[in-house]
């Protein structure tokens, strides 16, 4: 039975959770087949995430393994494909605890840098796991910055091989993952060298286990990396190789290629390069960080309308937590960050659509705002989810540091996509390059990308909001966002260009404005967020209430963010200090309202209980006696107490008889 | 060494061990601290494999086996001084929570100071010679910070003489008391005494959970582990469910309150002792906050002097991360910051030794500010030091992720402070509670004193027809002593906003509990407000007792990057009160990054002064000698998953697999 504080919250919702649902997943058929993919996946023993929070590494790590062996096994008795409509449902409904995941990378970086010969060669073997493969780019001393890589593949022309060689222990790789262990063939990057002459970072693919027995292939030093913060169920590996010969076939080709006799040829662009990795940015948004966003607003939230703590009034029962200001203060902006951030995906992924149908016409064009876009939006999405977790976290008292609310994991897995696909704040930097860039172009009366028109508009003026309500106008707040954005990214560029003026060289003046270039990228790409959910918000349809509940939580959105930077909206005064208390009046006010629909809200994210698996936010809301049945099952409890024969006992015993 | 470590350090302009010193306390402890840790880490009874590399179970084990050991050598060696057995302890835990912590302290101390006589000479000595292992069973599953809403009952029993103690429902299960599940064989319970049929509110119960002899539970008692959590591996936190179980009379802690055989009850003198025992608690948050900050730092600033990435200069070498801006914006100030806490810490520890001397004589009138201010400050620095630890974590790229960089360890630790000894956001209206009295007070004419004192200027300030705070020009931002007036005006306007809108919800006839949810949100700040302030203050009056010139020029430079940041971050409060202008707070972020360059040649040797010894750091990136890369692969071979060369699940799933397809 449901639990009636949380059965109540569901009796007065404002909108249809369904139709709520039906338009989160884009149409009621999407729904329907998400929910066959994800019944056909928890209903299967294999699948089971039951014991996950008692396992060991290791056992982590060979259930992960099961899993996508047997989910090979399913799809072929469901009849589903990697190319069909099912496939992206499959990863959110086995919660990503699979293996294999850089096999499929692998594959696709051969697809893409690939000549059509290796591609016929590697893509069969690969799709019949006859090799496992995975993806070796970071080393142990080198990151994002690809350029310096170490590893090297010298190219003899005697025997046409490469050999591949880690000259120093920065150089290992270090950190790709299904490699500790898993992985039969890897593509490695390294710096190619020809004639004692080196011609940058290539990509070669290289056997590292035998095919037999999976042992270690001669040349190869490979294992696991050790424990992490979350992720216990992958692989991360090192890989070491000496003197490790591969045929000149296997350097992928599609851009460039070595000549029997050493002659190194290149082309076509390698920008398409960028297509991979803003794929790879996008499609993380939604898998990795909404979905933990949406989870854990989930659990915190039907948590927190179950708990109960203090007293509002004398005499009366002790009052849900959720009905504490302070509680709304925490959890109601994270909800709206979901919502937020759920348009933000949309639009990027119709914009890499209609970029990618314009790249296919070999139009290159339309990469660099793409590039620039997916950048910043994968590096302010993943910062504003990873805090928003850990606030989620935090707001459930002490239960929320049990791993069996299911709210570490979701923290502790999210925050990795905080570096993993370029570091954060790099990727902030590019997006500053790119806006400083179409800055340029636009006070000079060129043409740019559509995202960044306005930064050409040059308008002083002060917000022209009269009272709170004022500030429930998309208008105006849009306006603000605009106008600190533009603000922003000028007088970063006028500081650039002072600097640059009074004679410093251009990287020292770069370096010394990084912190604002930084602050100009996050506001470009939150006004765009704000400026694309108001506008998503107003296509929606009056009917079942969905649109003036999203209404709601655009405008808390919106004024959530105004209010967390106050400074850099008061800074010139667009907003004057007056005008900044009806912002905080209409925030506070808006806490109630969205308060009521919270449950419903979170309900419409269509989580199972499994794939929640949390004692705190199941859809029954029967939080205690859960945790507490979940408890008993720890092996801590199920297994006697070694310690207590061997420490205990003599302690309590008093054997140290010197006290 | 790492020739770029051993670059930084030469380079540093001041001595790292003057700054020792001063976080110390002087000299003569530093010496004594190092003495103390010399014992423990060069002990071979307390060595171990890796804790990363072994199950929940082991490091349980390892704990308790070092525990055990550890009770025992502190009273061989005749340690005895509260501060140098919490060295102790902290070394040969490294930091980390162990099962003995709440029998230490908290089972212990309460029978100190709540037993009565009779029940000391009953209890003391065999806890103290650990026959007895207690804990102190406070939380329940669904009752948390606030204590009046506990369940678990105690009903007395004439007949018998005895209570008999019942968990009514599932949410009275107590759950997360440290030790109760594994190790304690008693436990302090907290429970709602019921005497000749009235409910005299919460009171303490000694319970014996385990038989003596066999470790089995008592008939009648359920005890057992709460599972995985986030981090606290070495604890075993527990659950206590209690079906009709019976204790003897006597088993109540009976020196202040007491229930007479026939089952009269005997009320007690004051309450407010209790604040004796939470304010002393909450001030080892505040160091502690400062303490794991301090680690994260390390790890971070020494990791980025050895880490080379990407190019500044075209054509030169990839330089070291800590010179790039973004990074030094990232963790100067939070170096800064673990400096101002540390402060902080010895502050409240040095005034509640100095009125803990009062408090036993009776004299109780400067409790209730400090109790106030621990609370508001246990919530601001354990917020903070949060946040700043996942920045450092985040600052190191992939390899901070990695549990051989420490941090993930240091997190896990230090998070759920955030939480215990009094949810921080309940702390932070504590204050507020105390701060609007104040201004209350002032309000109706009369002075108060101490760190809200800045609240008696308000009066005279409220002739201005402008907002009460608005002096802009006076602030002059090289100077400390001036930004702290900065920080003072903003306090006063946030908590003078937030008494009036709270007055103002009063006004629209709400009741005053309404009223007070209606505004928490603006009391909040007022309080985080108020003890930016009080930090800041704390900071700067400490420079100048530092006697050497060069320590005090970069403590001085820190100091300034503390203000000047938190300025910059919180820019919107001091530009809506009016305190500082557009163009003050365009200097402010500009004087913000030249200091970042000023810092960046002693980064390391701050570092280097919190002298942290490399086995208690924990980390791989932090090492003193800063070679990390070719320890990362040491560590990493000894990993689980690395016992075998191919992993057992090739043989059970892979193989088949590649057969079948």
């Amino acid at each position: 039975s449901v639990n009636p504080d949380l059965a109540s919250e569901r009796q007065t919702a404002s909108f249809s959770v369904e139709k709520l649902t039906a338009w989160l997943d884009g149409g009621v058929e999407c729904t329907r087949m998400r929910r066959a993919v994800v019944d056909a996946i928890e209903s299967d023993p294999v699948f089971s995430r039951e014991n996950q929070y008692f396992q060991s590494q290791n056992e982590r790590y060979e259930a992960a393994v099961r899993k996508a062996v047997h989910l090979q096994r399913k799809m072929r008795e469901m009849g589903w494909t990697e190319n069909g409509p099912e496939f992206k449902y499959i990863y959110r409904a086995v919660s990503g605890d699979v293996a294999f995941l850089l096999h499929r990378v692998f594959m696709r970086s051969i697809s893409v840098l690939g000549s059509d010969k290796q591609i016929a060669k590697w893509i069969p073997l690969a799709t019949q796991y006859q090799l496992i493969g995975s993806y070796a780019q970071t080393e142990l001393g080198h990151g994002t910055y690809i350029q310096g890589l170490e590893t090297t593949a010298v190219y003899d022309t005697t025997t046409q091989e490469f050999i591949l060689n880690t000259p120093k222990i920065s150089a290992m790789k270090w950190w790709p993952g299904d490699m500790g262990r898993s992985s039969t063939h890897t593509v490695a990057f390294a710096q190619l060298y020809i004639h004692g002459k080196c011609y940058g970072v290539h990509p070669f693919i290289v056997q590292i286990r035998s095919l037999r027995d999976h042992s270690l292939c001669p040349g190869i030093i490979a294992g696991d990396i050790g424990p992490k913060m979350s992720f216990e169920h992958a692989d991360n590996g090192f890989l070491m190789l000496q003197n490790v010969r591969v045929p000149r076939e296997n350097m992928l080709s599609n851009f460039c290629e070595v000549q029997p006799d050493g002659t190194y040829t290149r082309r076509g662009s390698e920008q398409i390069n960028y297509l991979t990795m803003t794929t790879v940015r996008i499609a993380l948004i939604s898998d990795e960080v909404l979905v933990a966003l949406m989870k854990a607003c989930t659990i915190a939230i039907r948590y927190s309308v179950v708990r109960r703590q203090s007293k509002l009034k004398p005499g009366e029962e002790e009052a849900k937590i959720l009905d504490y200001q302070t509680q709304q203060e925490k959890l109601l902006p994270q909800l709206a960050a979901a919502y937020a951030f759920h348009t933000t995906n949309d639009y990027l992924q119709k914009l890499f659509d209609k970029s990618y149908s314009e790249i296919q016409k070999n139009n290159l064009e339309v990469l660099p705002e793409l590039h620039a876009l997916s950048s910043g939006f994968k590096a302010v999405i993943t910062q504003h989810c990873t805090s928003a977790v850990e606030i989620c976290l935090r707001a459930c008292g002490g239960h929320g540091y049990s791993l069996l609310s299911g709210l570490p994991s979701l923290y502790t897995k999210i925050l990795a996509s905080c570096i993993y696909e370029g570091e954060n704040t790099i990727l902030l930097l590019q997006t500053a390059r790119f806006l400083i860039k179409c800055f340029m172009a636009a006070r000079a009366g060129q043409p740019v990308p559509p995202s960044v028109t306005y930064l050409a508009t040059e308008k002083l003026g002060k917000c022209p909001a009269r009272n709170k309500l004022d500030f429930l106008s998309p208008d105006i707040y849009t306006e603000a966002y605009q106008h600190t954005a533009i603000r922003l990214t000028s007088s970063a560029a006028a500081k650039l260009q002072d600097l640059v003026q009074s004679g410093a060289k251009k990287h020292d003046a770069w370096n010394q404005c990084t912190v604002q270039l930084v602050q100009a990228a996050k506001a470009h790409c939150h006004y765009i967020t704000v400026k694309n959910f108001t506008e998503t918000v107003e296509k929606l349809e009056p009917r079942a209430g969905i649109q003036k509940i999203m209404k709601h939580l655009c405008d808390l959105f919106a004024l959530h963010g105004i209010i967390s930077n106050a400074g850099v909206f008061l800074h010139d005064g667009y907003i004057s200090g007056a005008q900044m208390d009806m912002v905080t009046a209409s925030y506070l006010d808006l806490l109630p309202v969205i308060r009521k629909d919270a449950v419903p809200l979170v309900d419409a994210f269509d989580f199972t209980d499994k794939s929640l698996n949390s004692a705190l936010g199941s859809y029954d809301g029967q939080v205690y006696q859960r945790l507490y049945e979940w408890a008993q099952k720890s092996p801590t409890n199920k297994q006697g107490n070694p310690a207590y024969e061997r420490y205990l006992k003599p302690l309590l015993h008093n054997t140290l008889s010197k006290l | 060494m790492n020739a770029d470590l051993r670059r930084e350090r030469a380079a540093a302009t001041f001595q790292p061990e003057l700054l020792t010193h001063i976080l110390d306390g002087g000299a003569e402890r530093t010496r004594r601290r190092k003495e103390i840790e010399a014992l423990v880490i060069n002990d071979p009874d307390f060595q171990h494999e890796d804790l990363n590399f072994l199950s929940r179970s082991q490091r349980y084990e390892q704990a308790i086996r070092k525990s055990s050991l550890m009770v025992m050598k502190l009273r061989e060696y005749g340690i005895a001084d509260p501060e140098e057995i919490y060295w102790f302890k902290s070394f040969v835990h490294r930091g980390r929570p162990e099962p003995l912590d709440l029998h230490l302290g908290m089972f212990l101390p309460t029978l100190l100071t709540q037993a009565t006589p009779e029940q000391q000479d009953r209890f003391f000595m065999p806890a103290w010679n650990l026959e007895i292992i207690g804990t102190y069973a406070q939380t329940e599953m669904g009752h948390g910070t606030h204590l009046r809403g506990l369940e678990t009952t105690a009903t007395y029993d004439p007949a018998t003489q005895e209570f008999i103690l019942n968990s009514p429902t599932v949410t009275s299960i107590k759950w997360w008391p440290g030790g109760l599940g594994k190790t304690s064989n008693h436990a302090i319970v907290l429970a709602q005494l019921y005497t000749q049929g009235q409910c005299k509110g919460l009171h303490a119960f000694i319970v014996p959970i385990r038989q003596l002899g066999t470790h089995e539970p008592l008939p009648g008692i359920t005890v057992g582990d709460i599972g995985p959590k986030f981090g606290y591996d070495e604890m075993d936190n527990g659950y206590l469910k209690m079906d009709n179980f019976r204790i003897p009379r006597e088993n109540m802690l009976m020196k202040y309150a007491q229930v007479e055989p026939d089952g009269t009850y005997v009320k007690p003198l004051s309450d407010k002792l209790t604040y004796g025992t939470m304010v002393f608690i909450r001030s080892l948050i505040v160091g502690d906050s400062a303490r794991s900050l301090s680690r994260a730092c390390t790890i971070a600033i020494r990791y980025s002097a050895v880490r080379h990435q990407s190019e500044l200069k075209p054509g030169e070498p990839e330089p070291q991360i800590l010179d790039y801006q973004t990074q030094q914006y990232k963790l100067f100030p939070l170096l800064a910051t673990a400096y101002a806490f540390h402060f902080v810490g010895a502050y409240i520890k040095d005034t509640y030794q100095r009125i803990s001397g009062d408090i036993s004589e009776g004299d109780l009138s400067e409790l209730p500010e400090l109790h106030a201010l621990t609370a508001g400050l246990k919530a601001f620095t354990s917020w903070t030091a949060n946040a700043g630890i996942e920045e450092c974590r985040m600052a190191c790229g992939g390899h901070g992720y990695s549990r051989c960089s420490g941090i993930p360890d240091i997190y896990v630790t230090f998070t759920p402070s955030c939480t215990y000894e009094g949810e921080n956001t309940v702390m932070m209206l504590q204050t507020a509670r105390f701060l609007v009295k104040s201004y209350t007070q002032v309000s109706s004419g009369q002075r108060v004193t101490g760190m809200v004192s800045y609240l008696n200027d308000l009066s005279r300030q409220r002739i201005q027809p402008q907002h009460v705070a608005a002096r802009a020009v006076t602030v002059r931002i090289n100077d400390p002593v001036s930004l702290v007036d900065a920080y003072k005006a903003r306090a006063a306007r946030l908590v003078e906003a937030a008494a009036k809108n709270l007055q103002a919800e009063l006004n629209h006839r709400k009741s005053k509990e309404d009223a007070w949810n209606r505004t928490s949100v603006d009391l909040v700040r007022a309080s985080e407000a108020h003890c930016h302030y009080v930090i800041g203050k704390l900071f700067t009056a400490k420079l100048s007792e530092m006697s050497n010139a060069a320590v005090r020029a970069v403590m001085t430079e820190l100091c300034l990057l503390y203000m000047l940041y938190g300025i910059s971050k919180n820019s919107g409060d001091f530009l809506q009160a009016g305190i500082l202008t557009d163009a003050q707070i365009t200097q402010v972020n500009q004087r913000l990054k030249e200091l970042l360059a000023v810092i960046r040649p002693n980064a390391v040797a701050l570092v280097d002064a919190f002298d942290f010894h490399d086995v208690h750091l924990g980390s791989v990136l932090g090492r003193y000698d800063g070679n990390v890369y070719e320890n990362m692969f040491e560590w990493a071979k000894k990993s689980p998953l690395n016992k075998t060369e191919v992993h057992e699940s090739f043989h059970k799933h892979l193989k088949p697999m590649q057969a079948k397809l």
